[in-house]
């Protein structure tokens, strides 16, 4: 026993050190700089970087804007296919894993042959206004649009484990008898059971487009992700000094969900 | 008498079933709307283009194989190669590390272990990208802590090689299957376990005969997993080495930016393509094995 609690903390202790010295090194990276001694420059002058305010608040429109879209869409289609259609639901499943076949790099080559046609072939069109509109750079809505479809596979997870502990006809049944009409019995019946799902959705989704690089580099805009690059060259400490906040404000949004979700847990495990 | 009664119950209710069928319709197509539209659009335009030739002279354009065979000759086959090779690589050793860490934390007593490594692992698993290429630079790159430190660079060490990403890629790969292998761990009956020490099993032969037949199915699905996330990164490797290192993800990149030589982007979408019929391998391997795991541990 003693031989086999041994090999147990090896393992974990060698994993843990894996896991922690980069996070560290980070950190004294970012403090203890050659020739200045400990310095908490890199961190003071986050604020005051050219750009950062912006790329970061595009960021967030941006993953708000996703958040919304992606739920307006999946939310009605995937409860829908809980109360009857049952045979869409093969059709939606498949619909949502297609992304996964494809890899950012190769959805981005893609895109981009899309919004060359603009200016190539439908110049004379009012398409072209279209085309220019969303990819106007305070604003890109051909991002949310990828941002969208990359988020398919993950909020379809988060919900289809949410609705599986949740008996929907059940629910919307016993709201309508109880005289509500459809939509009151989605937004006060349904939705509310699904808190965990929808908060665990949202969170993926916001993690991966304040995280997401190639879409927005190869197309040319500049959130946050394409700013620590750009900002890196020329400032070495402050890009491990955002990188390291940016990994810690995750960690933080992450707990906070395991705190919702922690409470819904007994039912959905059962 | 008895006609209308059956009439007046059922005419309701295939009304009811028929109005939620078309519920159904239109809360879905929204979704097909927008997939089509979103997705389907760039996927259809990268087959097309990456079997379309643009003759430079005339603005002409024709169908042709000649970006697929240019994408499986010269720079871009050894950038796909090597992509294939960091992969399996990078994927074999997660499986390695990331089954004895699995078991490490699902036979531990402390329950706030096991909720501490898995809340970790989801983080760590989706902490790809630039963040993770910058803190790696700053522990072991040129002028990293560790590489300053313990002299690193005079030992031959340099994070910019196969190597060095090879032990990044593990930073998101271990957790990754970590996540995967726990619930096939946590599906181990301690029955199995009982009945082979009864009939004399040692520990070693518990594993060999019992436990890993059992497990083989997640591991290869875990495995293919993976390979999957690791071959699709791009981020990680662009913010960390540039071009420095064969990969068919900086390839493209380099390709569609028009980086290296002007009118590649046709290549760009056949490299593409190839990317797109590896994953889907990946996918038409995985989705079955998954299936095959989930039937023992049900």
């Amino acid at each position: 026993m003693a031989r086999l609690n041994l090999w147990r903390w090896g393992v974990l202790g060698l994993a843990g050190l894996y896991f922690l010295v980069p996070l560290a090194a980070s950190v004294v990276f970012t403090v203890d700089v050659p020739g200045q001694g400990i310095t908490f420059d890199a961190y003071t002058r986050i604020f005051a970087t050219d750009g950062f305010v912006s790329s970061l608040l595009l960021s967030l429109e941006l993953a708000l804007a996703t958040i919304a879209v992606v739920l307006l869409l999946m939310v009605p289609a995937m409860v829908a296919l809980r109360l009857g259609a049952p045979r869409l639901r093969p059709v939606v499943e498949v619909v949502c894993s297609l992304p996964l076949v494809v890899p950012p790099i190769a959805f981005v080559a893609g895109i981009g042959t899309v919004l060359k046609w603009g200016p190539d072939h439908l110049s004379r069109t009012p398409l072209f206004e279209t085309f220019v509109a969303i990819q106007n750079p305070d604003f890109p809505f051909v991002l949310v649009l990828a941002y969208v479809v990359m988020a398919l596979p993950f909020v379809y997870r988060a919900l289809d484990a949410g609705l599986r502990a949740v008996d929907v006809r059940t629910l919307v049944e016993a709201a309508r008898s109880c005289g509500a009409g459809w939509p009151q019995a989605l937004m006060q019946a349904v939705l509310p059971n699904l808190r965990g799902a929808l908060l665990n959705a949202s969170f993926l989704t916001l993690a991966l487009v304040l995280g997401e690089f190639t879409v927005a580099q190869l197309l040319g805009f500049r959130p946050f992700a394409v700013w620590i690059v750009n900002v890196s060259g020329s400032q070495a400490q402050l890009s491990v000094a955002v990188s390291v906040l940016s990994l810690l404000v995750t960690w933080v949004l992450l707990l906070v969900l395991a705190g919702f979700g922690g409470r819904t847990r007994p039912t959905s495990r059962g | 008498m008895t006609a209308t009664a059956v009439r007046v119950d059922t005419a309701p209710a295939a009304q009811v079933r028929r109005r939620r069928r078309s519920l159904g319709w239109v809360a879905v197509v929204p979704l097909l709307a927008f997939v089509a539209v979103a997705f389907g659009l760039p996927a259809l335009a990268m087959l097309d283009g990456a079997f379309t030739a643009k003759d430079p002279a005339t603005g002409a354009t024709s169908y042709t194989l000649g970006n697929l065979t240019t994408s499986l000759k010269g720079a871009y086959l050894t950038a796909l190669l090597g992509s294939v090779k960091l992969s399996a690589v990078s994927a074999a050793l997660g499986t390695l590390v990331g089954l004895p860490l699995a078991q490490a934390v699902v036979s531990s007593r402390f329950r706030a272990l096991r909720e501490a490594v898995l809340t970790a692992s989801g983080v760590l698993a989706n902490f790809g990208g630039v963040p993770l290429a910058f803190a790696f630079v700053a522990t072991l790159g040129n002028a990293g802590v560790l590489t300053r430190h313990l002299g690193l660079t005079d030992q031959g060490w340099d994070l910019y090689s196969f190597w060095g990403l090879v032990i990044v890629y593990l930073y998101f790969l271990i957790p990754l299957m970590v996540l995967t292998v726990t619930p096939a761990l946590d599906g181990l009956r301690v029955q199995w376990r009982e009945a082979a020490q009864n009939n004399g099993a040692t520990t070693v032969q518990y594993w060999r005969f019992v436990a890993l037949p059992v497990l083989l199915p997640t591991l290869l699905g875990g495995f293919v997993l993976l390979f999957g996330s690791a071959f699709a990164a791009y981020a990680t490797a662009a913010a960390m080495v540039g071009s420095s290192i064969p990969l068919v993800t900086l390839q493209i990149a380099d390709a569609i930016s028009g980086n290296v030589l002007v009118g590649q982007e046709n290549v760009a979408l056949a490299l593409s393509l190839d990317m797109v019929l590896v994953a889907g391998l990946v996918m038409a391997v995985y989705l079955p094995l998954q299936r095959r795991s989930a039937r023992w541990l049900a």
